[in-house]
């Protein structure tokens, strides 16, 4: 499709230097009935383009957000770049090294390349292994990465990372169920640090978290980016939360990015239409009993994704050209990047 | 910094670990075992009779196995009759051969729980491999495995044992046949029964393999060895070992079934399926002791057992708690 | 606090009069009022305490907001007041009256027909709402027939009157729809036209939008708060959203541990929370207006219900916690524009603030 013409038009971000290049990243699942049922029935394949031409980079120590609504794709993202799936198309770069196929690297000679990131993952009662203690569960990297650690050294590094994460040394010999919520995702934190990376990955780390629980966690996270200097790749559906957490900020919607932009910039202009929907939708305590502005319909299947721009049969300014052509990602002038045939053209400011 | 475990929330203070045992005692499953006087009693009925099986040859009057202690002209000596001519006590009767009936129960459950262990440790074993294989890598491996299971589950269970008994016996020269027999039932009962415990391994493979834990580990780029053996499998063993305990029922009940309709095992060794069959022949004819105390023994012990296995389902079962 | 007159126990058993609808004479009396409200959990530790004294009232056509985090109580007492308590959860004390009748403790047989009828539910998962082998036609038509005096033609019309009320398209062509071909919006519509069918007088919704997307969040509270004010529909909100209470509800409540802390007109309470839990937890909610260096943080997690400390729930965690609050369990006092379960706020001897750096800490409310 447009693949080629998107990456020529990917501009370097200026300063910094890059830890992690994503270039045109492609997903696609198979969704299709199983081989008797497709003959029996004559069914075409069917595939589900979960992610489909997706570029950014991020720079070292900063925090960029995947943000959107569900069934756009950003999970699918952080999912790409730690090689939890495959790449379909397109290629990861991560500190010069050329990584496209992480997914198929395990094992001891994976180690250096994968003790350089990490993940957070979003469900606390599912991201620890029940039947473990906690000091074996956030023991597990190092016993991976740092098999010359004697057993005494971990079980000291172990206490310090949960006295990192606000915990007690202690707690290394309980079992997660005795936690609650908020502390189970402090071990999960701690067992992302063990292996000390530069990049973590975290795939909406609070939305299953109380608000107050959720504010600790975020602090923690921020203070340990300061102490780490830990770059994060944050996924989230909550727009304040990312506007707390983030750089820059690229929102998704069915596969694509519909605009990314420095954080401040997108709060405070944002450009595409689906960006200014997004931000009209978010309920404001500030303005309480007034109503938000609605947005018309909803995220389409995306098995069956609208021609054109996808997002045109909920946009109050599609056109033809945007029921036929693809948007693609143009820069401008404040550092920001848009897909939108209207914003391109002027039409739409 | 947060300390949440400083809040009453958290436990108090770091109190000592209760030993195994008080863990054991104060858990849910002893607190709900106590509570149903059913499934008390179904646990010392299994225990009694598993202690009867095990200590069969310090429990037993005769050996029936042994035919030179049969006394044939003790032959259908009625329940709790000392015997005009040798002495002998029958506390549950003699049958036709002399064969004293709680002798042959007690070594007959003996190859009862022997079959219906091994048939279940069988089964457990390739069902619990091929589930985890078809659940872990999917593709091909999982269509495969899995059609055969459908297939196979088409034929009654009882049926593909005798299948695969006479197809066993087919290739062993018959002077063999009694010598095998034990192992050709097992292996019987097991291939015919590895298809449920695959199944539920699995569906459970295939939930734990999408939980975060486990990508958590793939993350760190562990070996898929690992994460089959270290998380993912002892995380799917709950399932297993209920349908285990209940299969065992079921395994009992199958070799009865197979030495009832004389496939199983010879007269010569009884299990409590041939006891069964062999007591039929006199049950109109007045000797209903020997057919009906190794039936009463058979229901208590599959029903027991089966009652066990239901109260550990419903106990393990994180849906009910 | 409105206290109901708590004499007519012969009513027991009468379950409200099939017509009842609240008139003009009946205006003073709330469609719902729960006044100290117990529910216990027997377990063979020791009986937990869930609900503790808990007491509101909901005028009809008001929507008030109950807000809390997880274990908060907050869908307890939605499923006290429409006897839909997990066993072996079970209501100890106090009691709930529906238009004045008191409903806690009719039986089961006696309080089925009141659901859908007098009390609409709404919950998280709409999927547990509809029967997924029948049409939402005939569910609603059903539903409809069920508890109103129609014949089927009429009912046709009802809900298809419905259905275009709740904004779903082509509702003709839709009637006949099974519920797995709607999407999670249209479905949550169609638990709503549902949930009005049969006119009751008082909702009970929780979580409604928790399920879905922002941006459908917003479509369907807009559609709740019209309807609910179109019907003079009473509505308890139950979430743990407080920007969703912020736009819907009139009135919000608050709990903590099982105890109702605060409560009071929604933009005082969100302007200037009286308890310190609803400061901290107004504060710490990151917001898209406001650009902090780091949010406020509440020490602590909320205590399970087998060791709630004694004296006020929050003193463990509270700033300005003194002798008194780990002592004595503070009640409902009138503070600001509503009321807060705080000794802050004692008209006869207010507790002196002690707190040093409450000013910076809540940077976010102005």
């Amino acid at each position: 499709m447009c693949a080629d013409t998107a990456i020529k038009q990917q501009p370097v971000p200026a300063g910094g230097d890059i830890l992690l290049e994503a270039r045109d990243l492609a997903r696609h699942f198979d969704v299709s009935k199983p081989w008797l049922n497709r003959v029996l029935e004559r069914r075409e394949k069917l595939s589900l383009k979960a992610v489909d031409g997706v570029s950014f980079s991020i720079r070292r120590g900063e925090t960029v957000a995947l943000v959107g609504e569900s069934g756009c794709g950003k999970s699918t993202v952080a999912r790409l770049v730690v090689g939890l799936y495959g790449l379909t198309r397109g290629s990861l770069v991560f500190d010069g090294e050329d990584i496209s196929d992480l997914a198929n690297r395990t094992g001891r000679q994976a180690a250096s390349l994968r003790k350089r990131f990490q993940m957070i993952f979003q469900d606390p009662y599912a991201s620890l292994n029940p039947l473990w203690r906690v000091g074996t569960i956030i023991g597990e990297p190092l016993r991976f990465f740092r098999p010359e650690l004697s057993s005494a050294d971990r079980r000291r590094r172990v206490g310090e990372l949960l006295e990192q994460v606000g915990m007690s040394p202690m707690d290394a010999l309980r079992y997660p169920h005795e936690f609650s919520g908020g502390q189970r995702q402090r071990i999960s934190i701690a067992r992302a640090l063990s292996n000390e990376p530069e990049f973590m990955i975290c795939d909406e780390p609070t939305s299953a978290l109380d608000v107050s629980v959720q504010a600790q966690i975020l602090n923690l996270m921020r203070d340990l980016q300061d102490e780490y200097g830990l770059t994060y790749l944050f996924i989230s559906h909550d727009m304040a939360v990312v506007k707390h957490m983030a750089d820059r900020i690229a929102v998704m919607y069915l596969g694509r990015i519909a605009e990314i932009a420095p954080a401040e910039a997108l709060f405070a202009n944002p450009r595409h239409p689906y960006s200014k929907m997004l931000l009209a939708a978010v309920p404001s305590l500030e303005g309480a009993g007034k109503e938000r502005t609605t947005i018309q319909g909803e995220v389409p299947n995306p098995v069956h994704p609208p021609s054109g721009c996808a997002f045109h049969p909920r946009c109050p300014h599609a056109n033809e050209r945007c029921q036929a052509e693809v948007p693609l990602l143009i820069a401008r002038d404040d550092g920001s990047e848009v897909a939108c045939h209207g914003v391109e053209e002027g039409r739409i400011e | 910094m947060s300390q949440e475990q400083k809040t009453p929330a958290a436990a108090p203070a770091v109190p000592k670990p209760p030993s195994k045992l008080r863990a054991f005692l104060d858990s849910d499953i002893v607190y709900s075992w106590k509570r149903q006087p059913v499934v008390i009693v179904a646990t010392l009925v299994t225990l009694v009779m598993f202690a009867g099986a095990l200590f069969a040859p310090w429990i037993a009057p005769q050996n029936p196995f042994d035919p030179r202690q049969l006394e044939l002209i003790d032959a259908f000596t009625p329940p709790l009759t000392t015997s005009d001519f040798t002495g002998n006590f029958y506390l549950l009767g003699s049958d036709s051969q002399g064969r004293d009936v709680f002798s042959a129960i007690l070594y007959g459950s003996r190859i009862s729980l022997l079959v219906g262990f091994a048939a279940v440790i069988f089964a457990l074993a390739l069902g619990t491999a091929l589930g985890l294989m078809a659940g872990f890598r999917g593709g091909w491996r999982d269509a495969l495995i899995m059609r055969i299971a459908d297939v196979q589950l088409t034929f009654p269970s009882i049926l593909m044992a005798l299948l695969i008994f006479g197809v066993i016996r087919g290739f062993l020269p018959r002077s063999m046949h009694a010598e095998v027999a034990i192992i050709v039932l097992i292996i019987a009962i097991g291939l015919s029964d590895w298809v449920q415990y695959a199944r539920a391994v699995r569906g459970a493979t295939m939930v734990e393999k999408g939980k975060e834990y486990v990508q958590a580990a793939r993350v760190i780029g562990l070996p898929a060895r690992k994460i089959l053996f270290q998380h993912i499998l002892p995380n799917v063993m709950r399932p297993v070992l209920v349908i285990g305990t209940i299969g065992l029922a079921l395994a009992i009940i199958a070799e009865a079934t197979l030495s009832f309709l004389g496939v199983g095992m010879p007269a010569t060794q009884p299990s409590l399926g041939t006891l069964i069959r062999v007591g039929q022949d006199y049950m109109f004819s007045g000797e209903w002791w020997i057919l009906l105390f190794p039936g009463v023994a058979l229901l208590m012990l599959a029903l027991s057992v089966n009652l066990l296995g239901d109260w550990l389902r419903d106990v393990l079962n994180p849906k009910l708690r | 606090m409105s206290s109901t007159p708590s004499s007519d126990k012969g009513n027991q058993g009468a379950m409200p009069a099939a017509g009842h609808e609240p008139n003009a004479a009946e205006a003073s009396t709330p469609v719902l009022s729960v006044q100290h409200l117990r529910v216990e959990f027997p377990t063979r530790h020791g009986t937990l305490v869930a609900l503790d004294d808990v007491s509101f009232d909901i005028a009809p056509g008001e929507v008030l907001g109950v807000v809390g985090e997880s274990g908060a109580g907050k869908s307890m007492t939605g499923n006290a007041v429409i006897q839909l308590l997990e066993p072996p959860g079970r209501i100890a004390g106090g009691e709930v009256r529906l238009g004045g009748k008191r409903i806690d403790d009719l039986p089961e047989e006696d309080f089925v027909p009141l659901r859908g009828r007098h009390i609409g539910m709404i919950f998280q998962d709409p999927l547990t709402s509809l029967n997924p082998l029948f049409s939402i036609g005939d569910q609603l038509i059903e539903t409809i027939r069920t508890h109103l005096p129609m014949n089927e033609k009429q009912a046709r019309e009802e809900a298809l009157k419905l259905l275009r009320e709740v904004g779903i398209p082509a509702a003709e062509e839709r009637l006949n729809s099974y519920p797995h071909q709607f999407s999670g919006g249209m479905r949550q519509r169609v638990v709503i036209a549902l949930a009005l069918a049969a006119r009751p007088e008082f909702i009970i919704a929780d979580e409604p939008t928790t399920a879905l997307d922002v941006s459908v969040q917003a479509q369907i509270l807009a559609l709740l708060k019209r309807l609910c004010a179109d019907h003079g529909t009473a509505v308890m909100l139950v979430t743990h959203d407080m920007g969703v209470i912020a736009e819907t509800a009139d009135r919000v409540a608050v709990m903590y541990a099982g105890r109702l802390i605060e409560i009071g007109p929604v933009e005082e309470v969100i302007r200037d929370p009286q308890h310190p839990y609803t400061k901290g937890l107004m504060a710490s909610i990151p917001g898209i207006e406001k650009t902090l260096d780091r949010l406020y943080q509440i020490e602590g997690s909320m205590p399970r219900l087998a060791a709630i400390p004694p004296g006020c729930a929050f003193n463990p965690r509270c700033p300005h916690a003194q002798e008194r609050c780990r002592r004595e369990r503070p009640d409902l006092m009138p503070a600001g524009a509503g009321q807060a379960a705080c000794w802050l706020h004692d008209p006869v001897d207010p507790l002196p603030r002690i707190d040093q750096n409450d000013k910076q800490e809540h940077a976010h409310v102005r």
